[in-house]
């Protein structure tokens, strides 16, 4: 009997913030590989992640001219 | 404007991208009410944001969304008064705002049913569409006020959790909580609203 469903979606946001125990890591995945539903939510956690990711270096990469702009302006 | 070279700033590239700027002012006020205690503070902010991104419209070469880019400026400001000033900008954590995840789960803690997250139909790449942020930020603010805060201030801000917490003074395992309550909501109410629809505009 591996940990329920509940206690995988904790490790899977934790992960994004902070690295996982080996412990947590092992019980996490030996979980993901008999749940389905637990797979795709983990997957579409670390892509809803990614996005956010891509859209502060996509403003990143627009910046270049008006960089200065983004200096705190007292 | 798309049918404008990249580095024009014609009269018409000007005009339409400043009636864009106009038009974004109602969501710059709402992300930047979610951070900060004080209303006037607010105003201030989300209206340098307006004036610098006006000043440097000519430094905008079209090849990042203009929202995003905007957006940006105002991440910037934000970031920067929230690491200068922490808790005495910030606004008041709220721990009955956490969101709630109960009806997820049933009570052996595994997926209720309907609540087993569903297979996607729209890839990772729909999310360059342009209405993707709005279905994005229309599920940011159906979240608890609190929960809302802390979600952007870790993902659309990039502060790390040790730096959340220290400016809403809780502990970094509430963070934790709050995050991955938080994701979940967010998970499903995107799916509901743009991932598990057949076409997205």
């Amino acid at each position: 009997m591996t940990m329920a469903c509940k206690r995988a979606t904790e490790l899977m946001s934790l992960r994004i913030d902070r690295a996982l125990t080996t412990m947590e890591t092992a019980s996490l995945r030996m979980h993901l590989l008999i749940c389905p539903p637990c797979r795709r939510c983990a997957d579409q956690l670390q892509m809803l992640h990614r996005i956010a990711v891509r859209r502060r270096h996509g403003e990143e990469d627009g910046d270049e001219a008006g960089g200065k702009e983004q200096r705190p302006t007292e | 404007m798309e049918q404008d070279k990249p580095d024009s700033t014609s009269d018409h590239t000007r005009a339409s991208l400043e009636r864009r700027l106009g038009q974004l002012r109602p969501r710059l006020l709402a992300f930047a009410r979610l951070q900060l205690a004080d209303a006037g503070q607010v105003e201030d902010m989300v209206q340098e944001t307006l004036v610098s991104a006006l000043e440097s419209l000519e430094g905008f070469k079209g090849q990042a969304k203009f929202e995003t880019w905007v957006f940006g400026i105002l991440r910037h400001k934000l970031v920067d008064t929230i690491r200068r000033r922490g808790r005495d900008v910030v606004a008041e954590y709220d721990a009955n705002e956490l969101a709630d995840i109960d009806d997820m789960f049933n009570p052996r803690a595994h997926w209720a049913v309907g609540a087993q997250p569903d297979v996607w139909r729209q890839p990772e790449s729909s999310c360059e569409r342009d209405h993707f942020w709005e279905a994005f930020d229309l599920c940011v603010f159906h979240l608890p006020r609190s929960s809302a805060q802390v979600f952007t201030m870790r993902e659309l801000m990039g502060l790390e959790t040790r730096e959340i917490c220290d400016s809403l003074a809780i502990s970094e395992q509430n963070c934790w909580v709050i995050l991955h309550r938080t994701r979940l909501k967010l998970r499903a109410c995107l799916e509901a609203g743009w991932f598990s629809k057949a076409e997205v505009s």
